[in-house]
Formats: C-alpha cells, structure tokens, sequence
C-alpha cells in the first residue's frame, strides 16, 4: 500500500499569512473561503429569526413576541436568507473555488474584481444588518408598494440600499464567470467537455446579469418615492401599485433561478461520481440550465394572478410558467437514468443527493399547482406556497450546497471529516426537512395565509408538527459546524482524489497551490470518462 | 375532511370548491405517480447497482435520444391538459354571472367593510344567502389587501385606486373565514372575519333587521347633494356637467374623440380624477374629490348613479380595473341586452 497521505508542504492557504494576505488576496480561492465564512453567519443570523418565526406559531395566539415583532422577524428572514445567504451560497464559495481549476485555469479572469465583489457584498451585508438591528423593516423581503412606499413606518430604505448595494456583488461575480468559462479554459476543455457544474454557473451567471440590474433600478424607483415623494406607485399621487410587483418579479423570479441552477449543477457532479458513470444525456442537462434561465424570465406574472392583471394575461404567464417545468423534469430523468448500471455508493454527499432528488422533485411538482391556474387562486398566499419555495430553496439549493460542501471539502482543507456524523447530520437534514414543510402544504390548503401572526386554533396541530421539525432541521444543520471545524485539525488526510472523481479539480493536490496546477493542464478526453481515473490510479500503485 | 379531529383538508362551502378540488386530485395523483416512479427508480438502482469493489465503474451510456424525447413529450402533454383545465376553472371563476347579487368590500388596515345595496353594513362579518352567485367589488382604503375565502376556494386582492371583483356561489349554510391574504402591516392577521352563509329565508329576514340609513344607492342621493354634485349634472342635461340619466352600460364619446364605456371604474375615475376623461361638449370644470370621498362613500355614489339607469343590469368591472380601457362595442351592446 501507499504510505500514509500527507498535506503538501505548499498550498493556497500557507501562501501568505496574517491578516492582510486574506484581506488583499486576488486568489479565487481564499475570496472563497471568506465568502463561505461571510455566508455562514449570515445563515446562521436567518436560522435564527427563522426560529423565532417557529416559536411564534407554534401555539395560535400572538403570544411569543408582538405582531411588529413578528413582521419583522420573517422580513429579516426572507432578506437574509434570500440576498445574503441563498444567491451568493453557491456560486460565491464553490463556484469561486472550483470554476478555474474545473476547467484548468489559475484564476478567474478578474481576480481583483473578484475580491471587489466581496467587499461590496459586505458593505451590503453590513448595511442591512445595521439597518435591520438598529429598528428593522416589516414589509416582507418582497416589499410591496404602496405598504412599502407610504404605508411602512421602518428601515425601508436602509435595507432595501443594502440589497441594491449587495446586488452589484452578484452582478460582478456573473460577469466575472462569464468571463472565465469563455477565456480561460485549458487547451483541450471544449463547450462540451465542460462540467455540468460550469454549465449551470454559466447559465446562473447569465442570469445575475441580465436580471440584477432590474431590482436595482426597482429599488432607486422605490427610494425616490419614499424619500422624494415621487408618485410612481402610489395611485393617490398617479402611481401604479401593481407596477412595482411587475419590476420586482421581474428579477425575484429569475432569482430563483440564481439560487437552484447551481444546485442542479452540484448535483450533476454527486450523481456522476457516486455511480462512477457519465452523466445520461449530457448535452441534454447541459441545455436544459440554459432552458431554465431563458424561460425563466418569462413567468414572473404567476406571482401576481390574483392582484389583478387581465384573465388572458394570466393565461399568457400560466402557459410560459409550465415551460420551466418541462427542463426542470428533463434533469431528474436524466440523473435516473445516469444510476442505470452505475457503481453506486452512499458516502455523505451522495446521501445530499439522493435528498435532493427527494425534495426537488416534490418542490417542482407541487410548482405545477401553482402554476395552474384555477388551483392558485386558492393557493396563492397560503402556507402552500410557503412549503413549495422552501422546498425548491432549502429542499433544493441547499441540500446541494451542502451536498457540494462535503463533496469539496477534502478539495478545499485537504482533510475529510467524520463519515459518521457528517451522514447522521444528512438524515437529520432530510428527515427535519420533511416534518417542518410537509405539513405547511396541508396547512396552506385549508387556507392558512402566509405572515400570520396568529391564525385559527383548529391549524395548531399541523403547526407544532411543523415547530417540532424545523428542530430536528436546525439541529442537522449544526451538526457539520461541529464536525467540520473538528476536521481541520484531526481530519484524515484526503489526498488529491479521495471520491474517485473525474474532475479535473481533482487532479491537483488537496489543498491545491495557489496557481493551481503545477503545469497547465491538457484535456484530451470526455468529461466523466471514469476509466481514466481507475487507470491513473492503478499508474500510481 | 378531519383526522382524528384535526382538519386537513378545508370544507367544500361553493360551487367553485367541487371545481378546484377536482383539479387539486388530478395534479396532486398525476404528481404522486411521477414521484413514486422517480423514488422506486432511484432507490431500485441504489441497491440494485451498488458498487460492490474498489475501482468498479459504472456501464458507459451516454444517452439516448428517443428517451429524451420521450420523457420531454410526455410531462410537455401532461402539462398542457393542467394548463388547459386550470384556464377553464379560472376563466369560469373569473366571470360573475349578470343576476349576481351584489355586495361591495373595502379593505383598510386591518378591517373588512361590507356593504349591501339593501343598506347594510358589517364589519369583518359578511351575510349572504345560499344558492344565489354573488359579486363582490372589492377596494381598498389604504395598501394591499386580499379578500380571501377559503371555503369557496376564492380569493382577489384589494388594489387602492381601482376596482376588483370576485363571485362566488356558496352552497351550504355555515360559518366560515375571511382572512386578508396579501401581507398588509402590522395587524394583518387580525384582518380576518366570518362569512356566514344563511338559507334564503333567513337571509331575507336577516335583511329586514338593519339597513337604518336606506340602501346604499339613497346614502348616495344623499351624498349626492351634500357634495353638490347635483347643482351641475342636472337629468335635463342643462347643466355645466352632463346628465347622469340613463348613462351606465352606455358609451359616451369624449372631448379627444375617442369615447368610453359607463361602468363603475369610469365612474369612479370622473369623481377621483375628474380631468382624466372630458364628456365631448363640456368644460374641464369639475374639482377632483380625490381625498375628499372615502371608499365608502364613493360606492355609495356609484350606486346612486347606477339607480338613474335603471334599465342599466350592472356595470361590470373590468378584472383589470384599470378605468381606461377602450370600449368593446359588443360587450356594451351584451349588457343592454
């Protein structure tokens, strides 16, 4: 056998110390490292009004804390976990870490508009939580006008600064991929040869491009009106109300898509490597993230079927909507078919996987619901539509997240963590998952509406099942704060391919050096060609 | 339906909850089949094909197009016929009937005002009889409302600055909710009443008890006066404003030359906005009352204005609201019918 795996002596992370080699760094890498530090605090800050939300309802009256209170817990919620958390989550940390050695480069092709990117998320980050802690804001992470223009007393426009601030973050770091997978890929790595992890982030980026700059000018229009007077949504001045919904749906919708195509992406690598098997039908999960980003910035008047847009329009959006639908379930065939006589095994990861599909599939099903007409006139609003987001956000971007950082994380510290903890802390995710947001469906169809403070008693039952979930979820997400701090001192030494994987981010050390590969990489196979890997390992023996 | 005592699935109080229900057991069984196909699949293959030694790989497939074909064609098919008989529910729930009773509400923070043209008037509280459709134009004072009846699988937000409108026909006599489903401030979860749903006969002898102010079309005249609206629009047509006689589900033409449908949007806009839409022959006189009428009110004037036409059926609105809107010759010539 080998003799026992060391850490290189060189690497990203003891190229430089101190301070200011973190905070001056240009390295795609380290920027990783302090967003996934950033975007953890950030989770954790939204776990935790999340909990006050589940404390609030788990009895009927507004007893825990008052209604304002209330309203400014779930809006803290939503705008933490929405802008700061869910959109920069996987692109920011893996896609930052992973892009340029997956396609053989040494950076990303701005590194100091990278570390730009960064900066401008924490003053955004900043700005909010500021304007958050010292009084808050109760319009909902939606911010609806005219509440939100005339209506609301608090932090309105401090936070929604802060989201306009946070959202040339997301625009640099779109642009800087776009870049990158044009210009910088390895002799060798063609379109086609590229990772479905590239190719959702190139259809992400795509996104946070063509639609960020839309909630920033929505966000200028509902400053001038708050703070100026202006009357562009408010009717009593020849304003439209429902304009707002229009150019705030515009971007939010397409948001969705910044925050689950990049999972869809993880989860193509976790199927493919855990079945040592080339993805089924490659170009077709390839295409069907760029299907998904087009398509989805022609939906976003189904948020709006009942604030009174014409019947035929909202027969137009109705149709557009079930459009997403087909690629979105094209993808899950898809990974069905890649385990086909795979070698399939069940490290943590792939656990995340498997979750995913789980969770993925019922939140895009029950999307159908919603997207059908007739049926979301009733749904619209309730805890129905609750339960669906979180199944596609939580369900589905972060299951893959943090599928991706398992995946990873030997990549990124050069050691593993605990296979046992690491996979009870994936059943306590999955299962905790379910009893929190299965029963705020059944809530949602006998009508309960969304940001209640209080609601009927007949609802409590389902939701204290919901209260006493979300439990088990918290507790399965903490978990791997404990186990993966553990692992970067007593982790085993990964080596430079623990997983078996094809990637050529795995052909490097664990951690990787700085340039990322010693000599520039020459790609001269298909992607996912696992023969490849067992024959270079069986060179090393 | 309840579970051991516990409801989990809400009563069936309209014709139109039979209707969505259907649609709700169609997507949820065609979903369940697709999930379970999925779930039986993944978890089969699991075990089926797992990796039994070091360096195993899995078979080399890289695709195959009619199965990509197969499984694109059939959710594409499958989608269609949810989206068409979505539409069909939807486009039924968004057409009232032209005997509908009418009932008008005006949402403001963080109560729900009906009002009856017998006169009366509720607060978070709606009486209706059963086995008649009823229409309700909805307002709002102040910010977004919904006006949300989960019984009757029916909901439509109040938009201030314009009308909405929803219908419905409850079936079974009973108590049931209203809630305010569009997030609206502070006490949004107070915003919410009972709909009680009475036998004809009980809701005739209901009416009798209240309406102390008249109906709501006398509150108007009333108001119709005390504002001066009657000292310009004379019925003789003398007056520096037009006539108001015999004017809704009419078309009027305007100073601009295009013209414009009579119904309660426009209606609403000459009183809130009286410069908008000049009557062809008359001068931009009148002063806007925007600020000056509450949503109250203003329903009140509407009806009064209604009552002078009174071969008139009712105006509908527009679910658009919008009081612009181009005329439809033949939806005009549908109502004079």
């Amino acid at each position: 056998m080998l003799d026992k795996l060391k850490i290189p002596e060189r690497h990203y992370l003891n190229n430089g110390h101190g301070l200011a080699s973190w905070l001056l760094t240009k390295d795609h890498k380290r920027i990783a490292i302090m967003y996934l530090i950033s975007i953890s605090v950030m989770f954790f800050l939204g776990g935790l009004f999340a909990v006050g939300i589940r404390l609030e309802l788990a009895t009927p009256a507004g007893d825990f804390v008052s209604a304002d209170a209330y309203n400014k817990f779930f809006t803290a919620h939503g705008v933490i976990m929405v802008f700061f958390f869910l959109i920069p989550s996987i692109p920011a940390v893996l896609g930052n870490f992973l892009i340029p050695p997956m396609i053989g480069a040494k950076d990303l092709a701005f590194p100091r508009i990278n570390l730009l990117s960064l900066y401008i998320y924490w003053i955004g980050g900043i700005f909010t939580l500021y304007a958050m802690l010292s009084g808050g804001v109760d319009t909902g992470w939606t911010f609806y006008t005219p509440y939100s223009a005339t209506g609301s007393n608090s932090n309105v426009v401090p936070v929604a600064l802060g989201v306009f601030i946070a959202g040339f973050s997301s625009i640099l770091t779109g642009l800087n991929f776009i870049v990158t997978i044009h210009r910088m890929r390895a002799p060798g790595m063609t379109w086609f040869r590229l990772p479905l992890f590239v190719w959702a982030h190139y259809a992400t980026s795509l996104v946070q491009v063509l639609g960020t700059p839309v909630i920033a000018i929505t966000i200028v229009m509902l400053g001038v009106e708050r703070g100026l007077g202006f009357g562009i949504f408010d009717p009593a001045r020849g304003g439209d109300p429902v304009l707002f919904q229009h150019l705030f749906w515009f971007y939010s919708h397409p948001a969705v898509y910044i925050m689950i195509l990049p999972a869809l992406g993880v989860q193509s690598e976790l199927i493919s490597t855990f079945s040592r098997k080339t993805i089924f039908g490659y170009s077709f999960v390839a295409f069907s993230s760029l299907a998904i980003a087009v398509f989805g910035f022609i939906v976003w008047a189904h948020h709006m079927f009942v604030a009174g847009i014409s019947t035929y329009a909202a027969m137009v959006f109705s149709f557009l909507s079930f459009s997403v639908a087909i690629p979105s379930a094209v993808k899950v065939f898809n990974w069905t078919a890649t385990l086909y006589k795979g070698a399939i095994s069940f490290e943590t990861p792939m656990l995340y996987a498997y979750g995913f599909m789980g969770l993925f599939a019922i939140g895009g099903l029950t999307g159908l619901f919603l997207a059908t007409l007739g049926m979301d006139i009733h749904l619209h609003d309730t805890y129905f539509v609750v339960a669906h987001f979180h199944y596609i956000m939580v369900g589905g971007a972060i299951m893959g997240y943090m599928g991706g950082l398992h995946f990873w994380w030997p990549k990124i510290t050069g050691r593993m963590y605990s296979e046992f903890f690491s996979r009870i802390a994936a059943i306590l995710v999955f299962v905790g998952f379910n009893l929190t947001f299965l029963p705020q469906f059944v809530v949602g169809y006998l009508g309960m509406p969304r940001r209640y403070h209080s609601y009927p008693d007949e609802m409590q039952v389902l939701n204290v099942m919901s209260s006493a979930g979300a439990s088990v979820l918290g507790l399965g997400y903490f978990l791997p704060v404990l186990y993966l701090l553990w692992s970067l001192k007593n982790g085993e030494v990964a080596g430079a391919n623990p997983w078996g994987a094809s990637g050529l981010e795995w052909q490097t050390q664990s951690p990787p050096l700085t340039e990322n590969f010693i000599e520039a990489p020459v790609v001269d196979h298909e992607p996912y060609e696992y023969e490849h890997v067992v024959a270079k390992e069986k060179h090393l023996v | 339906m309840k579970i051991f005592g516990i409801p989990v699935f809400p009563e069936q109080a309209s014709t139109f909850a039979k209707d969505v229900d259907a649609l709700y057991f169609f997507i949820f069984a065609t979903s369940a089949f697709f999930a379970v196909v999925v779930a039986i699949a993944v978890i089969y293959f699991g075990i089926r094909y797992h990796k039994t030694h070091d360096g195993e790989i899995g078979a080399r497939i890289e695709g195959s197009l009619p199965l990509e074909l197969l499984w694109s064609v059939i959710p594409t098919i499958i989608a269609m016929v949810m989206f068409g008989w979505g539409a069909t529910v939807f486009y039924h729930l968004r057409r009232p009937p032209a005997e509908a009773m009418h009932v008008y509400a005006v949402g403001k923070q963080w109560m729900w005002k009906f009002q009856h043209l017998e006169g009366q008037r509720e607060i978070n509280e709606l009486h209706i009889p059963a086995g008649r459709p009823i229409k309700i134009t909805i307002s709002s004072e102040d910010v977004l409302h919904s006006l949300y009846f989960p019984a009757f699988r029916t909901k439509m937000d109040a938009i201030p600055g314009r009308y909405t409108e929803l219908w419905f026909e409850a079936q079974t006599p009973g108590e049931y909710h209203i809630f305010c489903a569009e997030y609206c401030g502070t006490n949004h979860a107070g915003m919410i009443g009972t709909v009680t749903v009475l036998e004809p006969a009980q809701y005739q002898a209901w009416l009798q008890g209240g309406g102390l102010e008249g109906t709501l079309a006398e509150r108007g005249a009333k108001l119709f006066n005390d504002l001066a609206c009657s000292t310009c629009h004379l019925d003789t047509g003398q007056g520096r404003g037009p006539s108001l006689k015999d004017i809704v589900g009419k078309t009027v033409d305007l100073q601009d030359g295009s013209s414009v449908m009579v119904d309660e949007a426009y209606l609403r806009e000459s009183i809130l906005n009286s410069q908008a839409k000049i009557v062809k022959g008359f001068q931009p006189l009148m002063p806007t009352f925007q600020g000056l009428v509450s949503e109250e009110n203003l329903v009140a004037l509407i009806e009064h204005v209604k009552s002078m036409s009174p071969n008139a059926t009712t105006a509908t609105v527009p679910a658009t609201g919008a009081a612009a809107a181009t005329p439809n010759p033949a939806a005009a010539a549908a109502e004079k019918k």
